[in-house]
């Protein structure tokens, strides 16, 4: 507290305030991982540590970046500050190459391989998509069957057509209550196995956006009974890995491979994401390391694999701990606003042993019809009135994400601003879009439908021919189209149904989606 | 000569407070922020949350008379009342200074102030024995949604909104608050500095969160010595009594009360406001 003497850029008792009360209630230094954990692997960080040495080296830079440890740039550096800058590093000697990793950046995977038990983990820095298109690359060729729930991401589509692989849809449930498409039921993969003999994999998403978990460990013994990969979208469930109170991880469930959005709710840097290898595939790791380079960049960011490094390295020693903390905060909030009255918090209370199997208890997903509110109008009375951004509203629910940088008194806000709406904005309740899961029917792959010539056409006038792009409507988030897929009257008749109540369309070039691209006769 | 110790305040990325320190008497982590008392020559004792000066002894008469008196001269009945934040005890006693006063629920999130504070600072933590006191270490925010329909006056006596005060300047909070007030409850805060460019926007938003909760808010102020700029703001906002329509200065005059810094004169001058800070505030307002 003593006068320093020169004024600071940020006054550390500012500093102090911002960082206090987060969950790890560290201050603003790096432990000694390698005092606090004495002869655990984990506490090392390979990359980390090199790309410090390179910054305290003061090597002059006659390489790229052009900003040359940001002296090039000073409004970026004055935005992003200068130790950002200084390790923003092109690939060398000292700090590696994610192309064809041998020292650092391998021991850093190796050590990531570790923590998620999996037999191998390489360092995604093109965002999960790059991870979720090196699982089906790697796993189909042209041709191949993929089976899928129809909740898919759209980066798994579109994966399909890069592989020029083709899609065999498993319905996912829908729950009636909530209005939200569950996981895939064991016994309708088993029917598409024996229906699709020849398809190559198995694809499950694992949580789906809104915490639903399918029986992975059953799906995955079924897949490997019929000779067929089993590859995880757990995007959205890093923390599975770290909590025995949560949904089994897939490298646990035996998966083949999982794509795993460590900057979701692991806390790294956004885009920087795992792809984590099974023992099924670790005979295939050199092929995979190949696929994955076809469409990554040769200019990997050091920003986000330091991240990777230090996240991996956080979660492994202290993903316990902090994985408790973020359970008791959501079930903390569940039972709060389960309690202001109108809002269902839903939880494990919803699962049925089938398509909703395990829920994931750190997303905080709230059904809102029952006090006459969609999920998005609350939604955005959060962001507009209360300065709260939660992940997405859709007819009946919003989601918000809890995660490792969550505190106690944020979830105070977020209770409290319900608790106001539901007082000033709240109304009788409405009924809910009715959900019926359209079958669709696959004629030609996404490739052939993506890349062929097309007419557009009105959307009405467009039944019977194959769509060449992709419908999405929120609620229920699933595709109502894919390119490939013939477009029928029940396609047609669900599309304007969904429009009626209200749903966001998306997915066609045209922003209001009366105009359909379909495939030339 | 030996060295000279110096607390540097913060007061904007390029101005600082410098007081002289002589002891130290208190240097601590709660579990919510960093607490600090420590003697100076000028203020006396000095109470710092966070490097934050929260009082010092020679001048926390002005704060502590402005925040309690004024809506006390102006609601004709307080009984319940409650008081969050104001863990080191000076608004507390003050409050305890009305006998009509029934019950105080006073909800600290941090019960190492309110230690520290009684022992290092006891003419201000004077009135923590009262029998009226429900003293309840808590969250602010989580506390009050619970109640409704209770309280005659609420006092927000808190830090900055950055850091364990935070929720406590949200439009949800007042929303809340609202609710757990009387048909005719009064609330009082702390509404920040109107000079330096980051407080004053502090104060405009929760002037602005105010104004969308209650129908009748003013801003009152006084002259503090140790606050950032010395000049500090105070809001008060009511479902029904006006500070100035309905405040009755021979009602109050006739309890027979001294205070150093407020009187009833001061009382109708407070609300007069310079033309930028009433430019200030009313420039988030439609």
């Amino acid at each position: 507290m003593t006068e320093s003497g020169k004024a600071r850029p940020v006054p550390p008792e500012r500093l102090r305030r911002i960082l206090n009360g987060t969950l790890l209630g560290q201050g603003n230094e790096i432990p000694d991982y390698e005092a606090l954990f004495p002869g655990n692997p984990q506490a090392k960080a390979p990359l980390y540590e090199a790309v410090s040495l390179y910054r305290s080296k003061r090597i002059v830079p006659f390489d790229v970046p052009g900003h040359k440890q940001g002296r090039g740039n000073p409004d970026l550096r004055a935005f992003l500050g200068e130790d950002c800058l200084t390790v923003d590093v092109n690939s060398m000697k000292m700090v590696d190459n994610l192309i064809h990793p041998t020292s650092v950046i391998r021991e850093a995977e190796v050590l990531a391989a570790q923590a998620f038990r999996a037999a191998d983990a390489f360092f995604m820095v093109n965002g999960t998509s790059s991870a979720i298109q090196g699982m089906i690359m790697s796993s189909l060729n042209p041709g191949d069957e993929l089976i899928l729930p129809r909740n898919v991401h759209r980066s798994v589509i579109n994966s399909l057509i890069l592989a020029r692989g083709t899609p065999v849809y498993v319905n996912p449930g829908v729950h009636t209550g909530l209005g939200i498409p569950l996981g895939m039921s064991p016994a309708e993969v088993a029917q598409t196995i024996r229906e699709h003999p020849r398809a190559k994999a198995v694809l499950v998403n694992h949580p789906t956006y809104y915490g639903v978990c399918s029986n992975l460990k059953e799906i995955t013994r079924l897949a490997h009974e019929a000779g067929m990969r089993v590859l995880v979208d757990e995007a959205h469930g890093t923390h599975f890995h770290f909590s025995p109170d949560l949904p089994v991880s897939a490298m646990e469930a035996g998966a083949d491979m999982a794509a795993v959005s460590l900057h979701k709710t692991g806390g790294s840097l956004t885009q920087s994401s795992l792809l984590l290898l099974g023992e099924g595939v670790r005979s295939d790791a050199g092929y995979i390391r190949q696929i994955v380079n076809l469409s990554q960049t040769t200019s990997a960011s050091y920003l986000l694999m330091v991240s990777l490094d230090l996240t991996r390295r956080l979660l492994a020693l202290k993903g316990r701990e902090i994985y408790d903390r973020v359970i008791k905060l959501a079930n903390y909030a569940r039972s709060e606003i389960n309690q202001i009255g109108g809002y269902d918090a839903f939880s494990n209370e919803k699962t049925d042993g089938d398509a909703f199997y395990e829920f994931d208890l750190t997303k905080l997903s709230v059904h809102t019809r029952s006090i006459g509110l969609a999920g998005i109008e609350v939604h955005d009375l959060l962001r507009d009135e209360y300065d709260i951004q939660v992940e997405f509203g859709d007819l009946g629910n919003f989601l918000a994400i809890i995660s490792v940088g969550d505190r106690a008194v944020v979830i105070e806000r977020l209770i409290a601003a319900l608790v106001e709406i539901l007082e000033r904005y709240g109304k009788e309740p409405s009924g809910l879009l009715a959900n019926e899961y359209v079958k669709p029917i696959v004629e030609m792959t996404p490739a052939e439908a993506f890349y062929a010539k097309t007419d557009l056409l009105p959307l009405l006038a467009a039944e019977g021919r194959i769509a060449a792009e992709s419908i999405m409507c929120y609620p229920p988030g699933i595709p109502i189209l894919a390119p490939g897929e013939k477009v029928t009257k029940d396609v047609i008749d669900y599309i304007e149904y969904a429009r009626a109540k209200g749903s966001l369309l998306t997915g066609t070039e045209d922003d209001k989606v009366e105009y359909l691209h379909v495939v030339r006769l | 000569m030996a060295k000279e110790l110096w607390f540097a305040e913060y007061h904007d990325d390029n101005t600082r407070l410098g007081m002289r320190v002589t002891r130290e008497l208190v240097a601590m982590q709660s579990e919510f922020q960093a607490i600090e008392i420590f003697e100076t020559p000028t203020f006396g004792r000095v109470l710092t949350l966070d490097g934050l000066v929260m009082l010092t002894e020679k001048d926390e008469f002005i704060y502590h008379d402005m925040i309690i008196h004024v809506p006390m001269a102006v609601h004709p009945k307080v009984q319940n009342v409650l008081l969050i934040g104001g863990g080191d005890g000076g608004s507390l006693r003050e409050l305890c200074r009305y006998p009509e006063i029934e019950q105080i629920d006073m909800v600290e999130i941090d019960s190492e102030v309110v230690n520290q504070c009684r022992r290092f600072l006891p003419q201000v933590a004077a009135a923590y024995d009262d029998p009226r006191l429900n003293l309840i270490f808590a969250d602010g925010l989580k506390f009050v949604r619970h109640n409704t329909d209770k309280y005659d006056l609420i006092v927000i006596d808190s830090t900055d909104p950055f850091g364990p005060g935070e929720s406590l300047f949200t439009k949800e909070f007042y929303g809340n608050c609202h609710r757990a007030l009387r048909a005719d409850g009064i609330l009082v805060n702390q509404h920040e500095s109107p000079y330096y460019p980051a407080d004053a926007e502090e104060a405009r938003l929760i002037y602005q969160r105010l104004t969308a909760t209650f129908p009748l808010v003013r801003v009152y102020q006084a002259h503090i010595p140790c606050y950032p700029s010395g000049h500090w703001l105070f809001g008060f906002a009511s479902k029904r009594w006006d500070p100035l329509q309905d405040f009755d200065a021979e009602r109050w005059n006739a309890r027979g009360l001294y205070t150093r810094y407020y009187n009833t004169d001061l009382h109708t001058g407070c609300f007069q406001l310079p033309t930028y800070v009433k430019e200030l505030l009313e420039s988030g307002v439609e």
